[in-house]
This record gives structure tokens, C-alpha cells and sequence, in this order.
């Protein structure tokens, strides 16, 4: 397991320094644009030369490499072009924001669509399974944009219950945030209903499930206590890798609200050009998708023993 | 004799096929419900040229509510939007964007994800190793961050959106066809091809790929259904296809701040690739259990 563990966080590894090294080429091979992008447009390549001079970027180039991971590890990211501070007085509670988010639409969606796909999936082909798998079918149709517009329209346009922007610009507030959540719940319970669904279906047809009705244990309890336990493994991994859907849908829901998380920020940096935003963010966000993957590979063998005892 | 009889037999012809697994969809109302969405933006997309519309691009009168006449005595039937252009001529032609775009991309990943897979399966060893690392650098990026740093890096034009598609979809598609193909490796037939002593590269095309059809075309439907949604998202995100051609998703980042007004600028394209999207996804899904009842 130990042995498991340790090689499963050396790919982990290897694959961070292969997509940061990716990244840092894609971004900073060209010095001159790097230059220009923080100096602006009408700066001449004199002042270019000089401040990359200032800034060692003369340096070869692995070793700058080198000293841009050092620094991000120690959580310099650089200074924003846009904000006009260092980029982790920006990042961070920007993060934090985002993390609000993404709690809250786990909390809600895991229960929403577990309890949705055990139960469609206890009776396959009941009419409980038909309403469950046709709902999430529909609800996975209607991309965040689409379904925001509409929630919008009516939540805020014409019931006039809620707001229609999440700034949150006096503090915390249920009432900005209920809608960004809502949206998100909605798209993305679909799919781990299903997979919670296929996968209770599967042991519900498995020798052990037979044995145990035969043997008269009651309902509930053959459900409880014997399917439950193996019909979770699979969702678990499957929520745990929506990770890396979930930052489309977070991007797209915090642009549409103007909610000040991470995703605007990223996205704002991209449209802007704000060189160091931008791979301040893409790191960040490699690293969340790489570690879930890593965690999600190591519950998964915890949760199954027919993986973690061979 | 045993060619004759074979002969006699002659397999239906690629046609006859055709319609004989769309008889097969009777079988799932819900799959025809799919495809009837979808060949219903198909069909519009097809006739947008020579529908009676206005210019999806002019600028008429703006503001117009839905059903409201036109002052030159036509009628704007979903109305118009803040530039006072025609919002079902940008719906209609819009969808002929989408559907090209969608349809492309997913065309292009599926062809290097299928390469991908073929030759990762079949061939197996060093250029296994190499794909599946390749794929699993690719799948470990989040998807909007593969699109922003493309797009951002390369601009916003159909072919890099298509190339985004391609590095976000391929790895999984790979993933998809590796896995059919290792199990397929061990046929009958693909013994007899070897031992007649067929190339590499005829197996993996000719033998392996076809017979891993049934699945794929599944997950072919759900595919072209999420780049639909990318697509709209990254017009919504202002990384899309340039102006000023209708984009659904832009449209609706356009007109969203006028919605306490004017909602049915932004609810009208939200409502178009909502039921293309579910189009192809009630498609994939009766496919599925079609596929399963045999």
C-alpha cells in the first residue's frame, strides 16, 4: 500500500515538472514578449533589454526554470501587470473565494446525487430509474451559461427574489451566492448520479446482494449494509476527478455573476495578457487537478480490497 | 462451393445497412426524440441561406420584443437584440456555426484519438508507454485551462479552436480505444489476419477499428454534444469565433447585462443550444440501451 502510495506520488511529481516545464516554455521562451507584455506595448526595445537585464532573465534558460519553480514554491508568483501588486496578494483570497464555491456545490451535490442514484439505481427499469436517469440526462444538457440565463430570468428578473450579481462587495451573503451554487448543483449532479445509478445496479445483481435477500435479511438492511458499501466506490473517484470539470463550470458561473474567485481571475488574466496571473493560475490549477487525481487513486485502492490486498 | 454460398449471401449493401440500423431506433422513442432535435437545427442550418430572413449581421431596430413588426411591414419573430439585428436569423445561422465547428472538432479528435488508441493497443510496448504518458500529461490539465492557454497563445479562429478540441478530447478518446482494441487483440479473426500475414497497419484499420464501432459511436454523440457546449463557452467567454457571425454563446454574454429588461435576448440562444445539446445526448443514451438490449 506504502509501496503504492509512493510511486503513484512519484508520477505525480514527474508529471508536475513535465506540465510546469511545458508551461514555463509556452510562456517565457520569447523574453522580448515577456518583456513587452509587462512594460506595454509602446515601450522600446532598449527598455525591454534593460529590464530583462534587471530581472536575470539573461540567465540560461533552465536555470531560470529553476529559480521560477524555486519561487513558486515559496509562493512569489511574480508581480500582476493588471492589479499592480504581487500576484499572490491577489491569488490567494481569490482562491479562498472559489473554494467557498466549490464547498458548497460538493456539499450539496454529493448527498443530491448519491441518494438520487441509489435509488434509480436499486430497481433497474422501475419508474423511479426512468425519472432519475431522464432528469439527469436533461439537466447535463443545459450548459451553466444557458441554465444561469435562465435562473437568472427567473429568480431575478421576474420573481425578483434574488440578486442577479454575486460581488459580494458588503461582506459574505447566502442570497449572491444561492444562484452561482445553484447553477453548478444543477449541471453536475447529473453525472455522478449516473455513475452512482450504473454502478448500484451492477451489485445489486451480484451473487452476494441474491444471498443475502434469500437469507431473509430484511430490505433496508440488505441495501444498507451490503450494496451501499460497494456501490460508493466508484462515485467516490468519479467526484473526486469532477474536480477538473468543475473549474469550466466555476469560470463560466463566476464570469456570469461577476463573483470575484479564481476562475475570473484566470480568465481576466488570459484576456488581459497579464503574463505572470496567467501561469500563477494555470500552476495552481494543474496542481488541484494532479493532486485529486493522486488522491483519488489512493482512496480508491483504500475503499477496494480487491485492489489493496493483491 | 463454400464462396458461392458466401457469395449468394452477399452482406447487405453499405445503404441497406444504413437504414437498417435506423430501423433499429424505433426501438427507443427516446433515441428519435434525439435525433429529431437534433436533424431539427440540422435541416435549419441547412435551409438558413434561403429561408426568408433578415441579415443576421444588419443592424434593424433594436429593442424589438418578440412578435413585433418590423417597419418594413415583416415580423421579428423572437425580436431583436440590442443592435437591433434579427435574434432567429442569429439563432439559425448561428447554429450553422455551431454545428460546423462542433462537428469538425470532434471529427479531428476522434481521428487522432482513434490513431492514438489503434496503435497504443495493438502495437503495444514503447509506444504504449509513450501515448499513455502523453495522454495522461494532456488529461491531467483541467479542460478550460488546455482552451485558455491555446487560444490566448494562438488566437481565436476555428482552426485553433478545433486544435484545442483535439488536445482536450483525443487523450480520453485514446483511453476509450486502447481499451477495446486490448480486448479485441485476442480474437479469432485478427489471428487468421495475422497469420495471412496482413500488414500492422491493415489490422489496426481494416480488422480492429470497425469492429470497435459500437461503443464509439455512443460516446461519438455524447462528444459532439460537450463541444457544442465548449464551443458556446468559449463564446460566452469572449474566446470564441471572431465577430461579428452569430455565436450562441456570445450572444448570450452580449445581451446578459439587459436582462431586466429585455430577457428574451439572452434566453432565446440559452434555449437553442440547450436542446442541441440534449439532443445528442438523448441519442447517445437510446443508442446505449439499444446497444445493450442485444
Amino acid at each position: 500500500m506504502l509501496i503504492l502510495a509512493f510511486r503513484r506520488f512519484l508520477s505525480m511529481a514527474l508529471i508536475m515538472v513535465i506540465v510546469s516545464f511545458t508551461l514555463f516554455a509556452i510562456f517565457e521562451s520569447d523574453k522580448l514578449a515577456v518583456a513587452g507584455k509587462v512594460l506595454g506595448p509602446y515601450s522600446s526595445t532598449e527598455q525591454r533589454e534593460l529590464w530583462l537585464e534587471n530581472n536575470g532573465y539573461n540567465e540560461p534558460f533552465l536555470e531560470r526554470y529553476v529559480t521560477w519553480v524555486g519561487n513558486a514554491l515559496t509562493g512569489d508568483f511574480g508581480y500582476s501587470i493588471q492589479y499592480k501588486s504581487p500576484v499572490a496578494d491577489v491569488l490567494w483570497p481569490r482562491l479562498a473565494n472559489t473554494a467557498i464555491l466549490a464547498g458548497l456545490y460538493m456539499a450539496f451535490m454529493i448527498p443530491l446525487s448519491l441518494t438520487l442514484g441509489v435509488i434509480a439505481g436499486m430497481k433497474e427499469g422501475s419508474f423511479q430509474d426512468r425519472a432519475v436517469s431522464v432528469g439527469s440526462v436533461l439537466t447535463t444538457s443545459v450548459p451553466e451559461f444557458a441554465s444561469a440565463t435562465f435562473f437568472s430570468a427567473i429568480f431575478v428578473f421576474w420573481l425578483g427574489w434574488l440578486p442577479g450579481t454575486s460581488a459580494m462587495t458588503s461582506g459574505f451573503s447566502w442570497a449572491e451566492i444561492f444562484l452561482p451554487v445553484f447553477v453548478l448543483v444543477i449541471y453536475g449532479f447529473g453525472y455522478t448520479a449516473r455513475m452512482t445509478r450504473a454502478s448500484m445496479a451492477e451489485v445489486m445483481t451480484s451473487h452476494y446482494i441474491r444471498t443475502a435477500v434469500l437469507k431473509g435479511i430484511p430490505y433496508r438492511r440488505v441495501i444498507m449494509r451490503h450494496a451501499l458499501r460497494n456501490a460508493l466506490i466508484a462515485p467516490f473517484t468519479v467526484i473526486i476527478l469532477q474536480l477538473n470539470w468543475l473549474l469550466s463550470g466555476v469560470i463560466v458561473v463566476e464570469v456570469f455573476f461577476a463573483y470575484k474567485g479564481f476562475g475570473k481571475l484566470l480568465l481576466d488574466g488570459a484576456l488581459f495578457g497579464d503574463i505572470f496571473v496567467i501561469e500563477a493560475c494555470t500552476l495552481v490549477a494543474v496542481f488541484v487537478a494532479v493532486f485529486s487525481q493522486f488522491i483519488s487513486d489512493i482512496g480508491y485502492t483504500l475503499l477496494n480490497p480487491r485492489i489493496r490486498f493483491t | 462451393m463454400t464462396a458461392d454460398v458466401q457469395n449468394n449471401d452477399a452482406s447487405p449493401s453499405a445503404i441497406g445497412k444504413f437504414f437498417k440500423s435506423l430501423g433499429l431506433l424505433r426501438e427507443s422513442p427516446i433515441a428519435i426524440f434525439g435525433l429529431a432535435l437534433i436533424l431539427f437545427w440540422v435541416i435549419l442550418a441547412i435551409l438558413a441561406p434561403v429561408l426568408p430572413l433578415y441579415d443576421p449581421n444588419a443592424p434593424l431596430e433594436p429593442f424589438k420584443f418578440p412578435m413585433s413588426e418590423a417597419r418594413d411591414g415583416g415580423l421579428y419573430w423572437l425580436g431583436t437584440d440590442h443592435k437591433g439585428r434579427d435574434i432567429l436569423s442569429r439563432v439559425i445561422f448561428g447554429a450553422q456555426q455551431v454545428l460546423i465547428w462542433a462537428t469538425t472538432a470532434t471529427a479531428v479528435a476522434y481521428i487522432v484519438g482513434m490513431l492514438m488508441g489503434v496503435v497504443a493497443g495493438y502495437l503495444g510496448g514503447w509506444y504504449d508507454e509513450v501515448i499513455s504518458f502523453i495522454s495522461n500529461v494532456l488529461l491531467s490539465f483541467p479542460v478550460i485551462v488546455l482552451y485558455i492557454i491555446i487560444i490566448t497563445y494562438l488566437g481565436a479562429t476555428g482552426f485553433n479552436i478545433v486544435l484545442a478540441v483535439t488536445f482536450a478530447s483525443a487523450p480520453g478518446i485514446m483511453r476509450i480505444v486502447r481499451g477495446l482494441v486490448l480486448d479485441l487483440r485476442t480474437r479469432d479473426y485478427i489471428f487468421a489476419a495475422q497469420t495471412r500475414g496482413e500488414s500492422a497497419m491493415y489490422i489496426m484499420l481494416v480488422e480492429l477499428l470497425p469492429n470497435a464501432r459500437g461503443p464509439l459511436i455512443v460516446d461519438a454523440c455524447l462528444r459532439l454534444g460537450y463541444t457544442t457546449i465548449t464551443i458556446a463557452m468559449l463564446g460566452y467567454l469572449g474566446l470564441g469565433l471572431p465577430p461579428p457571425d452569430p455565436d450562441w454563446g456570445k450572444m448570450i454574454a452580449e445581451t446578459q447585462p439587459l436582462g431586466s429588461f429585455a430577457g428574451h435576448m439572452a434566453v432565446v440562444p440559452a434555449a437553442a443550444i440547450s436542446s442541441l445539446v440534449l439532443g445528442f445526448n438523448l441519442l447517445a443514451d437510446g443508442l446505449r440501451e439499444i446497444s445493450l438490449k442485444d
